[in-house]
């Protein structure tokens, strides 16, 4: 094997490219899974199949289908239907909803977790249901599942080069794209290896000190 | 003491005296076991009235029944007069306003603040004013002999001082009635002597109507002026302390006082 600094040195400026990509991917798909899936999850609790059922399907359909599937489906049959976005935001629509269908059962557990005694604290002192959930419940149940849901935080980062198959310059996209056109792959493939690793050392860092702080 | 802050007779709109809380034939069902079989039960504006008798008697139903933490199968709930079950859920709302309970687990908010523990509900749900809610919380903590802990958490607290917590936390709706449910079981044995003393003070300085469910036959002697015997849901003994705990006049009252004494 042979190791060429030059060709690091010429792939940078498109790994700082590809960083920024993966990093809005990241960001903006965990923001995504995070609100939908808490949706998800208080919709399940509806008293109402009209609700729940629905959304039981496509949920257990979302998440039983793989990531690459969604994503070809959103990139290249939406559109059929008159539905356009950029690679990027179906890509982060496309992981954000994925993922949701994780959060979403991270949230119920989370949910169930509150003792019932709370439920009944707050009816005990008439508190609207949605004070209860908002001031009560939700706080607790997320200081719960903070940990979990940083753990999908970390394996979506590694889900982010699937994005490469729509088109998506992330990191792994932009390591193809030089290789493809200097035949070098040990250098660009090494340097996103590394990136992955530090950047899910460095979540796991701050996930840890979140879990700190949110003790009670 | 600042007795300000607790109810007093003048408001109630009913008379202070005469009946506060009525059941009437509630059934309660657990699967196939029945808990409450058609009872009848009233409690008069005022009264300080211990549930005693075996596990499993219905006494912590009753209470729970009163909170509509669980609802009757069948029968009919009053409270001062108006319909608590069965009854629409705004009116069940209006209702459960003069109700408060205490817990055996406590039962606090872990994420708020001792204070806010406190101030959470007469804020949303009475709609006070922030500031006289934690000047009323102020009071109470001081009631209950915890001022220097309104900014605790929950969890920084023994369970005897989570106890008085939440006992201020229900006096801070201004209920009529409070509703004890075995408070101080779940405390280790040198913390009860503290929380009891709070309930105490509260029975003697206001006339707040109360409810309690307790194995604690000493305090059961001390606060109420009067003692219900609870047997397989139904009431097979009442009187007034004395009577109940010196002479009881059925074989069962006695079986259980001398299990339990």
């Amino acid at each position: 094997m042979n190791w060429d600094w030059s060709a690091v040195s010429d792939f940078m400026p498109h790994f700082w490219d590809g960083l920024l990509v993966t990093l809005r991917i990241l960001v903006l798909g965990s923001a995504i899974s995070f609100v939908l899936g808490l949706v998800w999850a208080l919709l399940m609790r509806v008293p109402s199949r009209w609700v729940t059922w629905p959304v039981g399907i496509v949920t257990e359909f979302v998440r039983n289908t793989p990531l690459l599937v969604q994503l070809f489906f959103l990139f290249y049959v939406l559109p059929e239907w008159g539905v356009t976005a950029s690679a990027l935001t179906t890509g982060v629509i496309g992981i954000g909803l994925h993922y949701s269908t994780y959060t979403m059962q991270v949230y119920r557990a989370g949910i169930e977790a509150v003792p019932a005694g709370q439920w009944e604290a707050a009816t005990a002192l008439n508190l609207p249901l949605r004070r209860t959930w908002t001031a009560v419940i939700l706080p607790q149940a997320v200081r719960r599942v903070v940990p979990a849901l940083g753990n999908y935080v970390i394996s979506m980062l590694k889900d982010t080069p699937m994005l490469m198959a729509i088109t998506v310059l992330e990191m792994l996209g932009e390591a193809r794209l030089f290789s493809q056109e200097t035949f070098r792959f040990t250098e660009p493939l090494t340097v996103i290896g590394v990136a992955f690793i530090v950047l899910s050392y460095l979540a796991s860092l701050a996930l840890r000190a979140l879990e700190r702080r949110l003790a009670h | 003491m600042p007795t300000d802050t607790l109810p007093t007779p003048e408001q109630s709109p009913s008379a202070p005296s005469g009946e506060l809380i009525r059941l009437e034939q509630v059934t309660k069902r657990f699967g196939d076991h029945t808990v409450l079989d058609r009872l009848d039960f009233s409690v008069d504006a005022g009264r300080h009235v211990t549930l005693i008798g075996p596990s499993g008697s219905g006494k912590t139903t009753i209470l729970r029944l009163l909170m509509t933490l669980t609802k009757p199968d069948e029968g009919t709930i009053t409270v001062a007069g108006r319909r608590l079950f069965p009854a629409p859920e705004k009116q069940v709302r209006e209702v459960r306003k003069q109700i408060g309970m205490v817990f055996q687990q406590f039962n606090l908010f872990p994420n708020m603040s001792v204070l806010r523990n406190i101030t959470e509900a007469p804020v949303t749900v009475l709609g006070m004013a922030k500031d006289e809610a934690e000047e009323r919380a102020r009071d109470l903590l001081e009631l209950v002999g915890l001022a220097d802990k309104r900014d605790a958490r929950p969890t920084q607290l023994s369970g005897g001082q989570q106890q008085r917590v939440a006992i201020a936390r229900a006096l801070a709706m201004r209920p009529k009635v409070l509703l004890l449910d075995e408070v101080t079981s779940a405390l280790d044995p040198e913390l009860v002597a503290g929380v009891l003393d709070v309930l105490r003070d509260i029975a003697r300085s206001t006339d707040i109507t109360m409810l309690c469910v307790t194995h604690e036959m000493n305090f059961a002697r001390d606060i109420s002026d009067q003692v219900l015997m609870f047997d397989s849901g139904r009431v097979i003994e009442s009187g007034p302390p004395e009577q109940i705990f010196g002479e009881p006049e059925n074989d069962r009252t006695r079986e259980f006082l001398s299990a339990v004494l």
